[in-house]
């Protein structure tokens, strides 16, 4: 009952599958997450966007899926891949996994050689892929060939949800929604802040207008080189207010301390990265779902610290600007899926824009 | 911080015999250790009364005794060593329990011993259950509801506040010792005795039972700059109420969503930090009721422990070795993840695979005990198995479980649901004969209240199973691929398609469907990582490594099951580093977690699959080794010897054509016919009806056993027809019988030798303490023989080289003789690797295993410049470790069916004082004074009068039953004749359970005095009297006894003994 389907590289790596979502073909930059659990989170994440989406371990939709599980409205990737596919229901709700997929028009497969296809990538790169459930290997190669790349892309205006207010109480932080989970919001909310959620597209006196205490830049897909108005806003409120950035919000914010960015081989993505913090040496288990990285020059530079290093790759996890009142890492401290071992940081950020 | 230069010796302890809950994990856990602390530079002094052990061998610590682990001995050798530091984490519950001893009394600070892993508040926080609660309830951290009992009286309260069904569940144990549940006020009274008593303080821990709930698991890793990571979530497939040990567990979780597995970490590390426990590995068990969300605590270890290993094994992430590291001062990020080589220790492993842990039990061996799971543990072995989906890994763990017995399957739909309500060792085996009846996921969950989940992929499990109930023939290339990634090995296949597993390997490869080989790498794939550790599925790309030198495999021998134990692992590993040594790559094949030989560091490469022939063909069509070795892992591997070798695959060592003729009857008995040997008079009856003829024409008593079945299962000694009737009655026994003339109070003899095809050496002739009819594996044993003289030592030693010439050995032999008066009998031939063959190794100091492997490659005898065989002037003993405890319905007598799960060693100068030390290492502490009760059976009489009087001139006071009692007096002595059971009050059970009993020797009648006897050896076994069941051992208890009974002082050093032994020669 299950239709074949097909997953290929641009480099030519051809594998079969079968078809648990919605019939269709796809095309998107592939990436692998190591991630064990949190499925329906991780799908719902709109950093995806623009991206085919491969779990690495092997038993996914174990639990079901249901409204509670969302970091946003809809799924984000362009397709899912998986080796096995569940459909019961189960803690998270009383739909099958497969069954969600389908209602929400995920294409998606599952009996793939998931393990073939992250080795892949880890030796050869990221690279653009396609899965499609109708095409033949020829037709499917050939789309997604002439499928275009992530690189340049400004996505943040269509990662982005409506301007909303949340919370009630205490210090107004502005977040400029590049594509932001629901648990950032909501983490903020409960460290204690109000959150003014608004597009990137905003202007710099549109937030001023908020009298916020702080600036707060989301998550979100792509490249951040080509987020196109984010770093100009920054740059015009830096140093007038507080600013915290997450993921490509760390990005961006060290873009606008003109700071390079540039893309990693294959990412990071997933829920084991261990991540050390400079001031006093201990290490967190975090969260990642990102495709480029911060670069410092040699010797680094005045004003700007690195407050955390990837014990994987070495690479930029953290930024402080402490003289312009600005922060930011590169994971994601509000998990879901994943350890709660950052968590804190929305706490202190709240705690220092709040003084 | 690196590793801290205060410090230089380090004390580690091991956790002693196998037994029930402790097996050969903290052998895995401990060598590693040893390894890790020794490359960092600091000197170790190893105590571990178990031979059968990697980490007694002399290389692994600087100092290692093998003797007894109690607060004497360890205060002994601490006075003798004087170790800057104890790490107590690694040898399970008896090393912390121990090291809490040595603080109590004193030891510690007296030799100025630091507790570096895990200080006393650690330990008592974690494992007093009273002080658990406080500090849990102190961190807000949510645990059930109970109450903390040391009486009866207390736990009735208890039972009235808290309502029935209740848990019990005793402070300080392990495995569940003495724990249990109750459902009604007698069963509680029944039970919370016993649960306090299994308690070393007497303490109990009453709760409201929440069976059925999901059980979790959490290995936590912390270190002292307070970084902690999970190294993997296990989930329990049966729910709360069956023991971790026992449950099928499954890792990482699967049921979990994200939210409720990351409130488990959390809640992990916040226990991890509330109970204090600065470095090490450390496991948190949960309980989770689904329908609520209500989370609670059921315990935790601050140790590495069963699960860690598992955890360890189940990732690729070596707590144990890591943990010592941690606890000499480095931190997490400071240590490297070995496997992928360029990132940290500090992370969280991610698997791409499932990995399943199966336990193995061994019922049938305890007879008398309702096969029923509960919260204490009873499983003998369990299996790891690891697949690219649940059903892969599920079914290879099936198979990997080598049943011996088939699981019992039920008669109807109906009778299959109600079993599943009560867990049984089978019951996974009843789902799926329940699937194949037409049972629905949601039926199964609902009668075995495990999760539907589970349910659902052992019904897919089985669909696949039906799948290829076809003609062999007609299976296409997809269809045994499809059959494989459900799960099934060709053996199932061969059982669905009616062929065997050589016709569907040979079917699978025509149609060219083979496995593809991937990586343990920590990591999902995400970095390119040097595994030596692998496994198989059928994927479409494979990771296989390709083999740079001459390739020898190794095949280990599977879960540990009663009469095939770690001492064969023991050989494995010897085997491994062996070849290694000789330049070879050394090749593991093996699937039981609770070994060194699954340690991924210490073979070149390590496949984790069952010992099963697919298995070794697809691994050697990889691996193109030189030879395959089959005679070190018990009968596992040698078993599989014949069709390795027909598929052409070069087997080294014993030949198969060899094997078969030392293991079929009939070939042997002409063999030694051939040779001039005797051997006892023994008949084939080819069906139960035929058993009496061939009784008539042996006479009795006799030996009778079933000719299918391995282990000595169902053996018995009868001595009358009616015996024999009561026996075929009781076994019905299907084909043929043997019959064996029985050797009446014969010395039993167990030797040990290599052979090269042609000379023989002899490693050790043992003499066994108690007679022949008590299974060699059951006795105690002393090397060098005491009672034989020189010329029938050498009649004996010519015997084993005939023996060994003729059937063709290559490498190990065993030898089985029973000696009366001057005539020596054979009773078997092993062509293998045999139980003793480490405690030998350790005794002689001559490393067989090693030896034997350059035999296997060729070598011979002369060429491997032996030593006479010469012990001297010291006398080991190897004693027996019983699991009686665990099953206190059963009768703790011996026989010629096995049923021993460890064994400990002791090292003295004379026997007496070397079998009084290995008494005391075995847990039995033979009293200086005071009273011993005799109950001896009409033909053990004349030595009971002898054995009672030396101890009544010793100052111990006599207590008899009537018989004895009137022998006794007979001959002079001062004796108290008490009351039998059925007498009524102030009866021997009475006089035990009061303390007035030192002593008990009771040898066991016919089956008349069973009943009497067996009630005073289970007052005995329940109250922690010594209990001698044969006269022999009785006999060799009192020259322990008079020699000074065991005492501690001056423990001897392995590497000590072995130097004076070399020196002597
Ligand atoms: N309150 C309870 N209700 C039901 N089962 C329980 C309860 N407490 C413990 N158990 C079961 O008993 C088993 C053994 O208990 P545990 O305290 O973990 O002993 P051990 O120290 O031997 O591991 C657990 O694995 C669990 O399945
Ligand atoms: N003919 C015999 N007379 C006395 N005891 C015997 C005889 N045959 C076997 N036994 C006893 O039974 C035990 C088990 O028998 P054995 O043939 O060695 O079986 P297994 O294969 O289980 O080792 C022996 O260790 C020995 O004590
Ligand atoms: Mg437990
Ligand atoms: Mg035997």
């Amino acid at each position: 009952m299950h239709r074949p389907a097909l997953v290929v590289l641009e480099d030519g790596l051809i594998l079969r599958a079968r078809s648990v979502g919605a019939d269709g073909t796809r095309t998107g930059e592939m990436v692998f997450t190591t991630s064990m659990s949190g499925y329906q989170e991780a799908v719902t994440d709109p950093s995806y966007l623009g991206q085919i989406l491969c779990f690495a371990a092997p038993m996914i939709g174990n639990y079901g899926a249901g409204p509670g599980y969302c970091e946003s409205g809809r799924v984000w990737p362009e397709a899912v891949i998986m080796r096995v596919a569940g459909n019961l229901p189960g803690a998270a709700g009383p739909m099958g996994w497969q069954t969600w997929l389908t209602e929400h028009g995920v294409v998606a497969v599952d009996d793939c050689d998931t393990r073939r296809l992250t080795r892949h990538l880890r030796d050869h790169g990221a690279m653009r892929g396609g899965v499609s459930t109708e095409l033949g290997d020829e037709e499917l190669l050939a789309l997604v060939r002439t499928a275009p790349t992530l690189d340049g892309r400004d996505l943040a205006a269509e990662a982005s949800g409506p301007r909303r207010s949340l919370g009630s109480d205490g210090p107004v932080v502005v977040a400029v929604d590049c594509g932001m989970k629901a648990s950032i919001a909501s983490e903020l909310v409960v460290a204690g802040a109000r959150v003014e959620v608004v597009p990137p597209t905003i202007s710099p006196a549109e937030v001023l207008a908020f009298d916020p205490q702080a600036l707060f830049i989301s998550n979100g897909p792509g490249d951040p080189a080509a987020v196109a108005d984010v770093v100009p806003l920054i740059r015009d409120l830096l140093g007038k207010i507080p600013v915290f950035g997450i993921c490509l919000g760390h990005q961006l914010l060290a873009r606008a301390l003109d700071l390079s960015t540039v893309k990693l081989p294959f990412g990071h993505r997933g829920a084991n990265h261990p991540v050390r913090r400079t001031h006093d040496g201990r290490v967190e288990v975090t969260v990642q779902n990102h495709g480029y990285a911060v670069e410092l020059p040699p010797g680094g530079r005045d004003g700007i610290e690195v407050t955390r290093t990837s014990l994987f790759d070495g690479s930029v996890e953290g930024i402080a600007a402490p003289e312009l009142r600005a922060w930011s890492v590169q994971y994601h401290p509000e998990a879901r899926p994943g350890p709660n071992d950052a968590a804190y940081l929305f706490a202190d950020f709240v705690e220092r824009i709040g003084k | 911080m690196p590793a801290r230069t205060d410090i230089r010796t380090i004390l580690v302890l091991g956790s002693g015999p196998i037994v029930i809950g402790q097996a050969g994990e903290f052998d895995y856990s401990g060598t590693q250790a040893c390894h890790a602390l020794r490359e960092d530079g600091f000197r170790v002094v190893l105590v571990n009364s178990n031979p059968a052990t990697i980490m007694t061998d002399p290389g692994v610590a600087d100092r290692t005794y093998i003797e007894s682990l109690d607060l004497e001995t360890v205060s002994a050798i601490i006075a003798k060593e004087r170790p800057d530091a104890l790490l107590p984490t690694l040898g399970g519950q008896t090393a912390l329990n121990l090291a809490v001893e040595l603080f109590e009394a004193g030891v510690l600070d007296q030799y100025g011993v630091e507790l570096i892993g895990a200080d006393v508040d650690v330990i008592r926080r974690a494992e007093d259950r009273e002080v658990f609660r406080a500090c849990m309830h102190e961190a807000g951290i949510p645990v059930l509801d109970g109450r903390i009992v040391s009486s009866l009286a207390e736990a009735t309260t208890a039972a009235e506040a808290l309502g029935f069904p209740l848990i019990l569940r005793p402070a300080f144990t392990m495995g569940g010792e003495g724990g249990g549940s109750a459902a009604t006020p007698e069963e509680l009274a029944r039970m919370a005795e016993r649960a306090i008593t299994a308690s070393p303080i007497g303490q109990v821990l009453v709760e409201r039972s929440i069976a059925g709930w999901g059980e979790f698991e959490f290995e936590v890793v912390r270190d002292r700059n307070d970084n902690a990571i999970i190294v993997c979530s296990i989930e329990n497939i049966d729910p709360m109420g069956v023991h971790t040990g026992d449950s099928v567990t499954v890792a990482p979780a699967m049921t979990l969503t994200d939210t409720e597995l990351q409130r488990m970490r959390d809640v992990a590390i916040a226990v991890v930090r509330a109970v204090g426990v600065e470095t090490g590995g450390a496991n948190v068990q949960f309980a989770l009721e689904r329908s609520t969300g209500e989370l609670v605590v059921i315990e935790m270890n601050p140790r590495v422990s069963r699960s860690s290993a598992l955890a360890s094994k189940a990732t690729g992430f070596p707590i144990a070795k890591i943990a010592a590291r941690l606890a000499i001062g480095y931190t997490l990020d400071e240590l490297p993840n070995d496997v992928t080589g360029v990132t940290p220790a500090s992370f969280e492993p991610a698997l791409d695979y499932v990995a399943l842990k199966m336990p193995r039990f061994a019922f049938e061996k305890v007879p008398a005990v309702v096969p029923v799971l509960s919260t204490y543990m009873q499983s003998v072995g369990e299996v790891l198995t690891l697949g690219r989906s649940f059903g892969e890994a599920f079914g290879k763990a099936l198979r990997a479980r080598e049943l011996d017995v088939p699981a019992e399957v039920p008669d109807s739909l109906s009778a299959a649901l109600a079993c599943l309500a009560t867990p049984r060792p089978d019951r996974y085996d009843v789902m799926l004969w329940a699937c194949d009846a037409g049972a629905t996921a949601g039926e199964l969950a609902s009668a075995s209240r495990v999760d539907p989940w589970f349910c659902d992929q052992i019904v897919q499990f089985a669909e696949a199973r039906r799948a290829v109930r076809r003609n062999l023939v007609e299976l296409t290339a997809d269809d045994v691929r499809s059959a494989h990634r459900a799960g099934l090995t060709d053996r199932d296949i061969a059982a669905a398609t009616e062929t065997t597993e050589v016709e569907v390997i040979a079917q699978r490869h025509r149609l060219e469907v083979r496995p593809s080989v991937h990586a343990v790498d920590t990591c999902a794939g995400e970095f390119a990582a040097a595994s030596p550790y692998f496994y198989t599925a059928y994927e479409t790309e494979t990771e296989a490594p390709s083999p740079s030198g001459k390739v020898i495999v190794v095949l280990g021998s599977g879960p540990n099951r009663i009469g095939q134990g770690v001492e064969f692992d023991y050989c494995c590993v010897q085997a491994v580093q062996a070849a290694r040594d000789l330049g070879y790559e050394a090749v593991m094949i093996n699937c039981n977690p609770e070994t060194v030989s699954t340690d991924q560091g210490v073979s070149d490469r390590l496949y984790l699959e069952p010992v099963t022939l697919e298995t070794v063909i697809e691994v050697a069509a990889i691996e193109r080794p030189v030879g395959v070795i089959t005679q070190l892992g018990g009968q596992t591997p040698l078993r599989l010897a014949e069709a390795i070798a027909q598929a052409g695959i070069p087997l080294i060592g014993t030949p198969p054509h060899a094997i078969d003729l030392a293991e079929d009857r009939g070939r042997f008995g002409a063999l030694l016919h051939g040779l001039g040997l005797r051997s006892p008079e023994w008949r084939v009856a080819p069906s139960a009806t035929e058993v009496g003829a061939a009784t008539e024409a042996i006479g009795f008593p006799v030996l009778i056993r079933p000719s299918y079945v391995l282990g000595g299962r169902a053996m018995a000694i009868c001595h009358s027809a009616a015996d024999v009737d009561e026996y075929l009655t009781r076994e019905r026994p299907q084909g043929a019988v043997f019959v064996d003339r029985f050797l009446e109070r014969a010395v039993e003899v167990d030797v040990d030798a290599l052979c090269d095809g042609q000379s023989t050496w002899i490693a050790g002739i043992m003499e066994h303490v108690e007679a022949a009819g008590i299974h060699s594996g059951d006795s105690a044993c002393v090397l060098p023989a005491q009672s034989l003289g020189p010329a029938t030592i050498d009649a004996i030693g010519a015997q084993v080289g005939a023996i060994a010439r003729a059937v063709g050995v290559v490498g190990l032999v065993n030898v089985q003789f029973a000696v009366v008066n001057e005539a020596i009998f054979v009773i078997e031939a092993n062509p293998r690797a045999s139980r003793t063959v480490p405690f030998v190794s350790k005794a002689t100091g001559v490393p067989l295993v090693r030896h034997a492997v350059r035999l296997m490659l060729g070598e011979s005898i002369a060429d491997l410049d032996l030593p006479e065989p010469r012990p001297g002037g010291y006398v080991a003993v190897k004693e027996a470790v019983l699991p009686f405890s665990r099953f206190p319905s059963t009768d703790p007598v011996l026989g010629p069916e096995m049923r021993a799960t460890g064994e400990v060693m002791a090292i003295r100068g004379s026997f007496a004082q070397a079998f009084a030390a290995a008494q005391r290492a075995a847990g039995q502490r033979l009293p200086r004074s005071g009273s011993v009760f005799v109950s001896a059976r009409d033909a053990d009489k004349p030595d009971a009068v002898s054995i009672a009087g030396a101890l009544g001139r010793a100052g111990f006071r006599l207590l008899a039953t009537e018989g004895t009692g009137r022998a006794l007096g007979a001959a002079g002595l001062q004796v108290e004749v008490v009351r039998r059971v059925s007498e009524g009050a102030d009866n021997v059970v009475d006089r035990i359970a009061a303390g007035g009993v030192d002593l008990v020797i009771n040898t066991p009648g016919g089956r008349s005095a069973h009943d009497d006897g067996a009630q005073i050896r289970r007052a005995a076994l329940r109250y922690g009297v010594p209990c001698a069941t044969t006269i022999e051992a009785a006999r060799a208890s009192v020259q322990a006894i008079l020699s000074g009974g065991g005492s501690p002082a001056r423990p001897l050093a392995i590497q000590d003994v072995h130097r004076a032994v070399s020196t002597s020669r």
